[in-house]
């Protein structure tokens, strides 16, 4: 397999196609791969679900357990602060061996970048529950588990949200460079218009990338306000917060 | 002979090399207010914490209901408990029903009696269930708050409630209500309380017992009556504090001093006033109509409505009828004789 840099040399004989006046090249490129940019988009968003359907039971898990411990809080945030150190690329590279190509290794290394927000959170969260609820909670005989899931994972929840949601902005991201070990997704389309030199090709993958993470970003925001505001925090409120919160309440 | 609701013996309680209790001992009678009241790190807290297995004792026994509460399961133990803490500690992320129904749900009651049980509660606490049972815990005031911190801890009617500073944190008035509201509601409820706080007043107001701590030690335990005619310790004279006399003219009841001769004694209270019988020695109040005072009222309500009017005697009334009359004189000795109030 060949690297970046001997793909764009190797299709440096086909600058002609850069000549085409800037307007022009974009409507030809729309209009040939428009199809083709949704499926990519849609194979990016399910790469996406499933690392985050894998990544969030696993996260919010290791952040109750960790609540017990310490020492192990402080040895599991690390490990998940050291993991996000390591290259994507060098990840993909560790795991093929294990896993193959294509989507499993992608999808093993997002659920890893994404385990320090959402540890993190869910430790923070957890701990930073009103110390007379939780008072309160065992006083009235709620058990561990009983309190944990009555009190301080529903009051904890706005926080962890928060977290889920700088896990997702992260690993959209790094799933366009998943396309490298043939994952597919919008990768496809930036390593091919580096390939090209189709320049349309990789801004508006781009931009729809940057879109598609911004429009993630907003859902989570939203969501996670509708937590606060149940929770009973006082709290500026985006627009469709205030509406979404009138029907549910 | 009636068994104790709780009992301390000898019991001891030392965090690492801290004692925080020295080897307390005493109990508590069914149906009785028991105060805790000292300085903050007296120990109070922690012995009321020993009841409900929020701590263990280090050394000696605590028992409720007969039973060395260490045999009992610990959650079993806490449902059966009432709990009040000062920061009240609601769920804010439940409504007011949600919350009182904390207990019944855990206990596995059915729906249709944890509503009514509910509603009831709510109802209790002056809190219409039709207008506060879907609120959230945000949108009350403090005083709800803490009702509802109260109605949830009675959810399960409990024979024993703990209940730690529970109006600490309250505005003056918005206190002052709620003891009115907390006693009324205590005779018909007739649950064991053990209170604790760090304000005598609050302590001779609410306690049918009171338990004064030093550090880690009950200085004494007795009556607000023969705790202010008698201070054990120079301490509990400081911590009494000043006033002693007017504190005692709270604590003691109109009924308690009254004397039951006078002419217009036995005689029915509407007769005596619409038949301008009335002797001229008589209190009346601003308006001039002829005033009087329950037998339960304290001696210091009555003290206030003589000296606001003219009048010498002050009739007590009970169930309609005069029962008694109490003058300035009577308060005035009762106040400044040491004299042992035996109470039925």
């Amino acid at each position: 397999m060949s690297t970046l840099a001997t793909l764009v040399a190797d299709s440096a004989d086909l600058t002609p196609v850069l000549q085409a006046s800037g307007v022009q090249q974009y409507q030809t490129f729309l209009s040939r791969y428009a199809g083709e940019l949704l499926v990519l988009v849609a194979e990016h968003i399910d790469i996406i679900a499933v690392s985050m359907l894998l990544a969030i039971p696993i996260g919010i898990t290791l952040g109750v357990l960790i609540t017990f411990n310490e020492t192990a809080a402080t040895v599991v945030l690390w490990l998940a602060g050291v993991a996000m150190t390591v290259p994507s690329i060098a990840l993909f590279g560790l795991l093929i061996p294990v896993f193959g190509i294509g989507e499993p290794p992608v999808i093993v290394s997002l659920v890893v970048y994404s385990q320090l927000p959402l540890v993190r959170n869910t430790y923070v969260g957890l701990n930073g529950v009103d110390d007379a609820v939780t008072q309160a909670g065992r006083g009235l005989g709620m058990t561990q588990v009983e309190r944990l899931r009555q009190i301080q994972v529903p009051m904890a929840l706005p926080v962890i949200m928060t977290g889920l949601r700088n896990a997702v902005v992260i690993i959209i991201g790094v799933a366009a460079i998943g396309a490298f070990v043939g994952a597919g997704g919008l990768g496809d389309f930036i390593f091919q218009g580096i390939r090209e030199r189709n320049v349309p090709m990789i801004v508006v993958t781009t931009v729809v990338l940057v879109l598609l993470t911004l429009a993630f970003d907003y859902l989570f925001a939203i969501s996670e306000q509708l937590f606060r505001l149940r929770n009973g925090e006082q709290i500026d409120q985006a627009r469709p917060t205030r509406a979404l919160w009138k029907i549910l309440s | 002979m009636s068994q104790h609701a709780i009992e301390f013996e000898n019991v001891r309680k030392s965090y690492g090399d801290t004692l925080a209790l020295d080897g307390i001992s005493f109990s508590v009678e069914p149906g009785t207010t028991t105060v805790l009241v000292g300085p903050s790190g007296c120990g109070k807290t922690t012995t009321m914490k020993l009841v409900n297995r929020l701590e263990d004792p280090t050394d000696g026994t605590v028992k409720f209901e007969g039973q060395d509460v260490q045999e009992v399961d610990k959650i079993d133990l806490r449902r059966s408990i009432g709990y009040v803490i000062q920061d009240i500690g609601l769920f804010d992320h439940m409504t007011v029903a949600e919350n009182v129904a904390t207990v019944p749900r855990l206990l596995d009651w059915d729906e249709e009696r944890i509503d009514e049980r509910v509603d009831e509660l709510l109802e209790l606490m002056d809190l219409p269930p039709a207008q506060y049972r879907e609120d959230y815990p945000r949108e009350l005031s403090g005083g709800q708050r803490q009702r509802v911190g109260v109605a949830r801890a009675l959810a399960a009617d409990p024979d024993v409630m703990l209940m730690d500073e529970p109006f600490g944190a309250l505005d003056p008035i918005t206190r002052d209500n709620l003891q009115d509201e907390f006693l009324e509601i205590q005779e018909q409820i007739n649950t064991t309380i053990l209170f604790v706080t760090h304000d005598i007043d609050e302590a001779l107001k609410m306690g049918d017992k009171i338990a004064i701590y030093d550090v880690g030690e009950v200085v004494q335990y007795d009556t607000p009556e023969n705790i202010l005619e008698n201070p054990a310790t120079e301490f509990v004279e400081d911590f009494i504090g000043q006033n002693r006399g007017l504190k005692k003219l709270q604590v003691l009841e109109v009924g308690h001093i009254m004397s039951t001769d006078g002419r217009i004694v036995g005689q029915s209270w509407a007769d005596v006033r619409s038949t301008g019988s009335v002797p001229a020695e008589v209190a009346t109040d601003e308006s001039g109509t002829p005033a009087h005072v329950a037998a339960d009222q304290s001696t210091e309500t009555a003290l206030s409505k003589l000296v606001e009017s003219d009048g010498s005697k002050l009739p007590v009334v009970e169930n309609g009828s005069v029962v008694g009359t109490v003058s300035v004189d009577q308060i005035n000795d009762a106040s400044s004789e040491p004299k042992e109030i035996v109470y039925e």
